[in-house]
């Protein structure tokens, strides 16, 4: 039935306007999430427009004693951890066959891509001179440093998430030759995904082991790169739960009722594994304090916040996500997940902001314009992530190929 | 207890089995890092705070004059270099007087900032000066973090910023000239020559003036050593150079979380090519299994 109509229409109407007429498409748009997105854009885009002509410290409160702030500490770091769920499950259905999860992987895989796509967006706002971008990957390659490695990784792991999800751009353009191409191509390109995100998830804790001076010893640590590893495990798995949940309630229409209780399935199952991850993280971090020999500073006001974060924010969830799994909770399961995510959040900014220059009397705020930034970036990730979801097989199988894997 | 870390270290991911491992070596204390290299030793207790220095650095970089300059309520306020400051004289109380204490690029022998450059904006010339190369530099300000003496300054205010500080007159000493400061400076205070000579200039000053001097060359070893070293009549600490910062060279930090890369580039995809391969067989087995009780009831069936 529905294949009908699509034949009988116009490319454009039926890709882009989803099959309705231009006035009736901008009116569905007519909505008040939408309208709150516009509103953040149209003051947000002249700020970044603004920054560039001006330089950072037009709308940026950076200083010379504190050159990274919330651009780096959200856009980027948190990003990064957020947009895991990629490789966690790419690896989980492709490469340990936990099969159970297919449903998942392509919006986990479309959330990685946007993921580090406005990581991207967010790092060319930060970067002083991004226009030298090439420098390190074409000529000169500052191989001594985590940072070199990490934009490496960033930029070839950000090609890997866009092959894993052509399949999906091809089922939507209807192109079958190249689909099946694009398919083959999945299990090398998840290996690679893999490879990428174990070496740039760890290495963006490692960014922080050149700086044991100027970080609280609390949270400087030799083992940030593994803290960082695992914390993105714990946050990709939350991220696919909370993500879902949202696109299940907003794209309502996307998604297949009989998939409920599947999902719901799902989100038991992630929630164990979160919940495992959780737990060997705060004994690492427990560790950490071991090796480091810090219980002393646990008595401080810094040390205070240091165990905010560390029950509030990894034992708290891990023992929710582990509750709400043994009582089929899975409403539980999904307060937990955006719990989790909020703490992933915490934790970067506290290694890279808060615990920053912890001895120096200036204590950084970031300027308004700053924060607008960063709701302006994940806004445009939110609207690409509807514009995408509402056209490709993403939530939903595509009919044509619902038996071919 | 070690045993079940070494392993849960095997299980989780390489990145920190290796960061534990790599425990930097220290390097040998006879051997003086850097000897040959340019240098400067700075004695705090003949600085009288002219501020000469600043004046002829401001002048040979192109940089706006210093603030008040020939005015001693500038000491009012503590300064640090800017972008268009490379260097600054501050006044510190001491028990009994007051110091004057100048501040610059520390240039250190082996530099943090260099090592954390991504695009090698920054780099170690063989004579010594770490040396910035505009037209490479992303402005990602990673120098500034990883500088343990809170050195490089970023153009906030400019479109087109640059990352500024001294750089030990690397042109100057190119042409067989010391740096501009040095060379005006009319007390003695700032002395340049070879590292190894200075060091040496150093310990005789303080062992031939009994008692007059902290026995404590700052910058000999300080973060792997620097090429700008300071003595003292007072602990160094009161003066203001940090004193927490150890002697070992920050590059060494992040080498054992790199030097895990080629390691997981080469563990990691025949690993996981190989528990996808087993996972495969796992599921055309559980499929065999499937078909032959399937057939076997097709058997049944007919029979
Ligand atoms: S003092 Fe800082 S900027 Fe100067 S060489 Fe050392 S690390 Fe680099
Ligand atoms: S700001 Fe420039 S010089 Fe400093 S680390 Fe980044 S690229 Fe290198
Ligand atoms: S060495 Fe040159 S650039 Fe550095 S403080 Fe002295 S005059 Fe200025």
């Amino acid at each position: 039935m529905r294949d009908q109509s699509i034949t009988a229409r116009p490319w454009v109407t039926e890709k882009i306007f989803l099959g309705l007429s231009l006035r009736d498409y901008v009116r569905s748009l007519m909505t008040p999430g939408t309208l709150v997105a516009g509103l953040i854009l149209t003051i947000g885009i002249p700020i970044i427009v603004y920054r560039f002509i001006f330089g950072l410290g037009a709308v940026t409160n950076l200083t010379q004693t504190t050159p990274w702030g919330i651009w780096i500490g959200i856009d980027v770091l948190s990003g990064v951890a957020l947009a895991a769920g990629g490789y966690t499950l790419a690896s989980a259905v492709y490469i340990f066959g936990l099969k159970d999860y297919h449903a998942v992987v392509r919006p986990a895989v479309l959330t990685g891509f946007l993921g580090y796509l406005f990581v991207v967006i967010g790092l060319i706002v930060d970067l002083g001179r991004p226009w030298n971008l090439p420098v390190p990957m074409v000529y000169s390659f500052g191989t001594t440093s985590v940072m070199f490695e990490v934009a490496w990784c960033v930029a070839l792991y950000a090609t890997v998430l866009f092959l894993e999800f052509l399949p999906a751009i091809f089922e939507w353009l209807g192109w079958s030759k190249a689909r099946l191409w694009a398919v083959k191509l999945t299990i090398g390109v998840t290996v690679l995904g893999v490879l990428l995100s174990t070496l740039h998830q760890s290495s963006l804790g490692a960014l922080f082991l050149m700086a044991p001076t100027k970080m609280h010893p609390l949270w400087y640590s030799p083992y940030i790169p593994v803290f960082f590893f695992i914390s993105s495990i714990a946050a990709g798995l939350s991220m696919v739960i909370f993500e879902s949940t949202l696109s299940h309630k907003y794209f309502s229409n996307r998604v297949p009722q009989h998939s409920h209780e599947k999902m719901d399935r799902i989100a038991l199952g992630l929630a164990k594994a979160a919940s495992v991850v959780l737990f060997s993280y705060f004994f690492l971090k427990l560790q950490g304090l071991a090796v480091g020999e810090h219980w002393g500073l646990l008595g401080t006001s810094w040390g205070a916040w240091y165990l905010v974060e560390l029950l509030g924010f990894i034992v708290a969830p891990c023992l929710m996500f582990a509750h709400a799994v043994r009582t089929s909770n899975v409403r539980l399961v999904r307060w937990t997940a955006a719990w989790t995510v909020l703490g992933i959040v915490v934790n970067r900014l506290n290694v890279s902001v808060i615990s920053m220059n912890y001895n120096v009397e200036e204590i950084y705020v970031p300027s308004w314009m700053e924060v607008w930034t960063t709701m302006t970036i994940i806004t445009i990730g939110i609207l690409t992530y509807r514009w995408i979801v509402n056209r490709m097989p993403v939530l939903d199988e595509h009919p044509e190929y619902r038996e071919s894997h | 207890m070690n045993l079940s870390r070494r392993t849960f270290f095997k299980t989780c991911g390489a990145a920190g089995a290796a960061t534990l491992a790599a425990r930097p070596a220290d390097a040998a204390p006879s051997a003086t890092p850097g000897a040959e290299m340019s240098a400067v030793l700075v004695d705090t207790t003949r600085c009288i705070g002219c501020r000469a220095c600043e004046a002829a650095c401001g002048e040979v970089n192109h940089l706006p004059a210093p603030d008040l300059a020939g005015e001693a309520q500038v000491f009012e306020k503590r300064r640090t270099t800017a972008p268009a400051v490379y260097t600054v004289v501050n006044r510190r109380e001491v028990a009994g007087g007051e110091r004057f204490v100048k501040t610059q690029c520390m240039h250190c022998v082996e530099p943090a900032c260099a090592s954390a450059c991504p695009a090698r904006a920054i780099e170690k010339t063989a004579a010594g000066p770490i040396i910035y190369h505009v037209n490479r530099c992303l402005g990602c300000r990673y120098c500034m973090l990883a500088c343990p003496f809170d050195i490089p300054r970023f153009e906030y205010e400019s479109a087109a910023p640059y990352i500024r500080k001294c750089t030990f007159c690397a042109d100057r000493q190119a042409e067989g000239l010391e740096p501009a400061c040095t060379s005006v400076c009319p007390t003695g205070a700032l002395t340049f020559g070879k590292r190894a000579a200075l060091i040496e200039e150093a310990r005789e000053r303080i062992y031939h003036n009994p008692g007059e001097y902290e026995r404590h060359v700052y910058g000999e070893r300080e973060v792997g050593g620097t090429s700008w070293m300071y003595i003292s009549d007072r602990p160094l600490a009161q003066l203001g150079l940090p004193s927490h910062l150890g002697t070992t060279p920050h590059t060494a930090l992040a080498q054992g979380a790199l030097s895990v890369v080629p390691l997981i580039i080469t563990l990691w995809p025949p690993l996981l090519m190989g528990i996808y391969t087993f996972s495969k067989r796992r599921e055309a087995l559980a499929h065999e299994h499937a078909e032959s009780i399937r057939g076997s009831h097709e058997e049944d069936r007919h029979a």
